[in-house]
């Protein structure tokens, strides 16, 4: 650190350069940063909804396309994606209390077999980065648990994950038992893990093969939002 | 002196094996269940899985003790079997090994526990040189000749690894895959990898690259890595392939042939010991040994070469070389 950097005043900034600042600060994965900048924003009269859009959602999105284009690698994520969730703990109570909006719930978890989770676990920080409220249910999950989490939790995405070749075709099992039970249109289904492909996706009748976690941000904003055209 | 290190000696090349799991997997063992139980539970079939290896020419095999660190066997809530999972793999390998009628080395794979290291994750470096310790001297004491660590991603980790195998004097291979733009999953690219492995005080007698994405990807990457000088022996063993889904199952799309094609010019590349990853079976196996020896040693594939026989490749740099590496300018504080 140099002191330049010390020097920094983050409440003598204006809305716009404090903004800016904040994504640069999410990238660096300086979560006390945040944190102080949330607080300011919060009390120059933003709205819980705004910080995390303009300020949290947008700088995670940054960081989502330098991920995806070989820039930023796994620890620079896991950092930044820190920082995002020390904002967010000051932001959520506020969320709830002003009933914002939100994007979409999802459910995700690796299948059954599958007990390799560092891949899940970044789309679901991610995910949670984009604003998106997110159910982990970890490990080795048989059909049985996704599709009672998916109507407990009245969720929209259902995101699957596998990193074995011997343990991915039980995605198509998941979603033959959804199609069997009349439920699989009621939900996007997203794939994902290192083995899969866009054919995989396909052949298996997913909604879409995500290829990292920010494309599986992207698709899952792409698929809401046309989820809320066609309810509208 | 161990076996490995009299053969690298003596040979221009080494062939290593194929795969583990595709090649259990296809004598029944079922997904989710841990491979390491087998054993004890399936002597056998693990016998068979090694002695094909053997019978299609490989001068090492790895024992099958991938997942057998205390962190993955706890997933089966195995953690307390550790010493027995691991010295039996490893009796197996040798009782194959001693009747093969020429030198094999038997190989005592280690694999990443699939935590993330301290700060970013729960892993302390002291939990993780203790796993590693006590996984590498059961594999030991059951006869391994040495101890092979690989699929890591983090350098943290492969660093880990190298204290525990210097605590208990065991030799050792170290490998990482490298599947993200050319680089593994933490960042670190082939240059990088050569940087940290000359680095070691408990330097291995192999170092390289295995799984990862497709061939052409880990040709590139042994490219990266002979460009950078390295003092020790380079280790290749990419992928069959990529998987795809045929009629309900997985298929890996590399042909015997096009595995032959891969262990030439990977050897061309500057790898020293040659094999397989997932979805190579015993006639890839033969296929590359045969290519091997029938062919002379001739100059690296270009790019576009690799491109033309094996593929594309994932990404269009793998962040080694001149070319400026992509960087987001910040405003202030960097």
């Amino acid at each position: 650190m140099s002191d330049e950097e010390d020097d920094l005043i983050l409440d003598e900034l204006d809305d716009g350069e404090l903004v800016l600042q904040m994504h640069d600060d999410l990238y660096d994965g300086m979560a006390d940063e945040i944190a102080e900048a949330v607080h300011i924003l919060l009390k120059r009269k933003w709205t819980p909804y705004d910080v995390l859009t303009k300020a949290l959602v947008e700088g995670m999105r940054i960081v989502g396309i330098d991920f995806r284009d070989g820039i930023l690698f796994v620890p620079e994520v896991l950092l930044a994606a820190g920082a995002m969730k020390k904002g967010m703990h000051i932001l959520k109570p506020l969320l709830i209390e002003t009933g914002a909006p939100q994007l979409g719930k999802m459910v995700i978890g690796t299948v059954k077999g599958d007990i390799h989770d560092i891949g899940k676990n970044l789309v679901a920080m991610m995910m949670e980065g984009a604003g998106f409220e997110v159910v982990d249910l970890g490990i080795n999950n048989p059909v049985e648990d996704y599709i009672e989490a998916l109507k407990r939790e009245n969720a929209d995405i259902l995101g699957m994950s596998a990193l074995l070749t011997t343990t991915m075709p039980y995605m198509k099992t998941v979603i033959d038992t959804m199609v069997e039970q009349g439920i699989r249109d009621d939900y996007i289904v997203l794939v994902g893990g290192a083995p899969l492909n866009e054919e995989f996706g396909k052949a298996i009748g997913s909604d879409a093969y995500c290829r990292d976690a920010a494309v599986a941000v992207e698709t899952a904003k792409e698929f809401m939002a046309r989820k809320h055209n066609r309810a509208g | 002196m161990n076996l490995l290190s009299r053969l690298l000696d003596e040979r221009d090349w080494l062939m290593a094996d194929g795969a583990t799991g595709t090649n259990l997997f296809n004598r029944g063992l079922e997904a989710g269940e841990a491979p390491e139980l087998w054993n004890v539970d399936q002597p056998s079939k693990i016998k068979a899985l090694y002695r094909d290896a053997v019978d299609s020419g490989s001068d090492i095999f790895l024992t099958n003790s991938f997942g057998g660190t205390a962190a993955r066997l706890k997933l089966h809530n195995a953690q307390h079997r550790v010493r027995e999972l691991n010295k039996a793999a490893a009796e197996l390998g040798r009782e194959v090994a001693d009747k093969a009628g020429r030198p094999v080395v038997v190989a005592g794979s280690v694999g990443p526990t699939g935590e993330i290291f301290e700060p970013l994750g729960p892993l302390s470096h002291a939990e993780a040189v203790e796993m590693f310790q006590e996984q590498g001297a059961a594999l030991m004491e059951g006869g391994a000749d040495v101890l092979w660590l690989e699929t890591i991603s983090a350098p943290e980790e492969y660093k880990a690894a190298a204290e525990a195998f210097a605590n208990i004097g065991a030799p050792w291979v170290g490998t990482m895959s490298f599947d993200t733009a050319g680089r593994t999953m933490m960042g670190l690219t082939s240059s990088d990898m050569v940087d940290m492995v000359q680095g070691i005080d408990n330097r291995p007698i192999g170092f390289g690259a295995n799984c990862g994405v497709g061939a052409s990807d880990l040709l590139r990457t042994i490219q990266g890595f002979k460009a950078a000088n390295p003092e020790v022996p380079i280790v290749a063993k990419g992928n069959a392939g990529i998987p795809k889904f045929v009629h309900g199952h997985i298929h890996y799309d590399g042909t015997p042939e096009l595995m032959g094609q891969y262990a030439v010019m990977v050897r061309n590349s500057g790898a020293k010991i040659i094999g397989g990853c997932c979805g190579t079976m015993p006639e890839h196996l033969v296929a590359m040994r045969k290519a091997l020896e029938e062919t002379p040693m001739g100059p690296p594939p270009t790019n576009a070469e690799i491109e033309a026989v094996l593929g594309g490749f994932s990404s269009a740099s793998d962040g080694t070389g001149d070319a400026p590496l992509p960087k987001r300018v910040r405003r202030r504080r960097k």
